[in-house]
């Protein structure tokens, strides 16, 4: 294969494609090479020299002088040069030779980092980043261990406000310049440079603009020291010890890959994951900060509530709550009775909702539609994180096409029982007070407090996404796993338990005992599913219904990877 | 934007851009020093002409003019004065020839730092700021006045006579 090339890393003999990175190729058989600025999503400008290797080439004869003769395997004794190269901007070569060890790299790492941290502040007590900062991590594994620097350092501004979300300390910055690269590739938003160059040189934003593009803080997420910190996470908590959960992020259909970072119930601070078929490595800003409700106790729904004779909710036991919401809803024919879930919910939810529905047989079964503008980049225009789900599961085709004649059927006398599965009726379906006088009974359960639950007469608590485990169909029809994060407060359930309890309740259904059985069977019972296991799905999930829907960040992503621009 | 450039200058900026057919950005240097020139220096107005004009952000052009030294944020004083304090030069003297050029112009060099280089007399007649290597290295102390070099200052009254 002429397209594959021998190279040489630590003395084995490998075979790269032409043109991969030295650093990618050391990385793909494990030889580390330590880097600052380098990230396979952007270009490489090389200005960290951080990834200096050894690199050898096959020895140039002598004018007149025979070429070196090949040995049986083909390979020609190498040639290995006296001085490091880069190995992020420089790709392979025919018969290359790459020393990632040896004591002309520890002695260029030890020198670069010498001098990266000649102006460091060494803040690592009191700075964000400690226990996930490069700097650190290199000095402990590259580093000379004490420093030789007795001038004085360098002052350069600190806590500067660069943006709404974001705040710089220079001090701590080592000119990697990945968050302007960030910036004016990815974000398109160019507003970060470096002024003052040479001894001086600070990163800047120009005078009167701000970062506050809608991805600021994937620059945060970028940065490799502490020098870019999130306004939001600063100083709440030390990053080792949260509990990392590799979930999906619910507030849009594009359902970008998340690390939850949590402790003790609490979540800290969201990151995107990298899953090159979805989110590549970012995020928006409004969805990584969208989680703070989830933490306000003062607003969750934290227990079962049932109206009293004089129509004031009292807490009950859950079992309790159930029993309630079955005999009243056992008054009723299913005609009679309406379900609205949610495009919030998971696909194994969504499937319970749909054989609670068969079992109360049901007049209708619908769900609340929620859109805003696409931003061009990886919000989508669908809110709803498994409207698909919605589609394929439930088997509707319009969600929300319904939701007037509910309205009507109510109005009209016809349906008289409503449950209302994560979502709150009046504030996002459009539904009045008007709409639900008609009601005898309105069942619901919803994550926090709203106008919906207080006007229920059975309240179940229902955890929300990150207190839940399923899969969900994000808009390009790709299923992807939501993972529990943590227990939901007080006596909530899973979603997918209250509904489960509430039919258990009805005399219906049994031992379902967690959302992989509820997988099994929709993999047997929705088409769509057939033949999925819910363990081959893993971490970055996999395609299963072709949708034709494209995340436009991630075209233009794959446009500079064929442009050679990036790595990808 | 206030700035006004006037039609003749604009003219010279867009016949100069044209040098550089590839991209804009590479016509930065010689479109900011034709506005220093005309401008005497290069403030917030002149860089978001400039970037306007080069299609960039300003902190593009900021960090070109934050980079050159030779690129003024302040205003000078109407004769700017430029010593070089470059080794030759050093050692030659410029650096008591700096203090007598402020004795002599009025000249408190006191704020000066390295984010403020350029100090200005009270009267505004003089500005002054060190320089790196000027190029007469055999000559030194080598000052310039605006455009005109001075080798070997020695007499600086006479040197500051001509500007007056």
């Amino acid at each position: 294969m002429s397209d594959l090339v021998d190279v040489q890393i630590n003395g084995e003999w490998h075979q790269f494609p032409k043109g991969t990175r030295m650093i990618e190729a050391c990385r793909e058989v494990g030889a580390e090479v330590p880097n600052y600025c380098y990230h396979p999503k952007l270009t490489s400008p090389g200005n960290c020299r951080m990834c200096l290797v050894q690199m050898g080439m096959p020895p140039r004869p002598a004018p007149g002088a025979e070429p070196a003769q090949p040995d049986e395997d083909g390979h020609v004794p190498i040639s290995w040069m006296p001085r490091p190269v880069i190995a992020c901007a420089n790709t392979v070569a025919p018969n290359m030779g790459i020393r990632t060890q040896g004591e002309l790299t520890e002695k260029v790492r030890e020198g670069v980092m010498e001098l990266m941290l000649a102006n460091h502040p060494l803040d690592c007590p009191i700075c964000d980043q400690a226990g996930e900062c490069h700097l650190q991590e290199y000095s402990v594994e590259h580093g000379k261990g004490e420093g030789r620097f007795r001038e004085q350092k360098v002052k350069k501004p600190k806590n500067v406000d660069v943006g709404p979300r974001i705040r710089l300390d220079d001090e701590r910055c080592i000119m990697c310049s990945r968050c302007i690269r960030f910036m004016d590739e990815v974000a398109d938003d160019p507003v970060l440079g470096f002024t003052d160059r040479g001894s001086h040189t600070t990163l800047a934003v120009y005078p009167g603009r701000e970062l506050d593009s809608n991805y600021s803080l994937n620059t945060a997420d970028l940065c490799p020291v502490g020098a870019l910190t999130s306004n939001d996470f600063r100083f709440q908590m030390r990053v080792w010890f949260m509990k990392e959960t590799n979930t999906i992020d619910t507030n849009c259909g594009t359902g970008a890959n998340i690390t939850v970072y949590a402790r003790q119930g609490e979540i800290f601070r969201i990151k995107p994951r990298q899953n090159n078929a979805v989110n590549s490595d970012w995020m928006p800003d409004s969805h990584r900060l969208s989680f703070h409700w989830i933490n306000d106790e003062e607003t969750r729904l934290t227990s079962a509530l049932a109206k009293d004779e004089n129509g004031n909710h009292q807490v009950v036991s859950n079992e309790n709550a159930y029993a309630i919401a079955a005999s009243k809803l056992s008054k009723f024919k299913g005609h009679e009775i309406a379900i609205i879930a949610s495009a919030r919910m998971t696909n194994e939810e969504l499937f319970m909702v749909k054989r609670l529905a068969k079992h109360l047989k049901a007049k209708i079964v619908e769900t609340v539609p929620r859109t805003g503008e696409a931003d061009g980049y990886l919000i989508s225009e669908d809110r709803n994180p498994n409207t698909l789900g919605v589609k394929t599961v439930l088997g509707l085709d319009e969600p929300g096409s319904q939701l007037e004649s509910i309205k009507d059927d109510i109005k009209q006398g016809q349906i008289h029982a409503l449950i209302a599965l994560q979502e709150d009726l009046i504030t996002d379906a459009g539904f009045t007070d008007d709409d639900l006088a008609g009601l005898d009974v309105l069942i619901s359960s919803y994550p926090s407090a709203n106008p919906t639950a207080e006007r229920s007469d059975v309240v179940l608590p229902g955890g929300c996404w990150a207190e839940k485990s399923g899969t969900m169909l994000n808009i390009q029809g790709r299923l992807q796993r939501l993972n529990k994060v943590m227990d939901g407060p007080g006596t909530t359930e899973e979603p997918w338990e209250v509904v489960r309890n509430l039919q258990q309740a009805l005399g219906g259904g049994n031992g379902i005992h967690s959302h992989m059985e509820i997988f099994k069977q929709l993999a047997e019972k929705v088409p769509a599913f057939s033949g999925v296991k819910f363990q081959d799905i893993g971490d970055l999930g996999i395609p299963l219904i072709e949708t034709g829907e494209t995340l436009p960040l991630l075209e233009r992503e794959k446009e500079r990877v064929a442009q050679g621009l990036i790595v990808g | 934007m206030s700035l006004e450039v006037p039609a003749d200058l604009e003219k010279e900026i867009d016949e100069r851009i044209t040098h550089y057919p590839v991209s804009k950005r590479s016509a930065v240097l010689p479109v900011l020093h034709l506005l220093q020139h005309h401008f005497r220096y290069v403030n917030e107005e002149v860089i978001e002409w400039a970037a306007a004009k080069l299609e960039l952000e300003p902190i593009k052009v900021l960090e070109v003019v934050s980079f050159y030294p030779g690129f003024r944020q302040e205003a000078p004083g109407k004769y700017h004065i430029r010593v070089c304090r470059t080794l030759s030069c050093a050692m030659a003297g410029s650096y008591e020839l700096m203090e007598s050029l402020c004795e002599k112009a009025g000249i408190d060099r006191s704020g000066v730092d390295h984010h403020n280089p350029i100090a200005v007399s009270a009267d505004g007649t003089y500005s002054i700021e060190f320089a790196e290597c000027l190029a007469s290295c055999g000559t030194g102390p080598v000052c310039m006045v605006e455009d005109d070099f001075y080798e070997s200052v020695d007499d600086v009254d006479a040197l500051l006579a001509k500007y007056a």
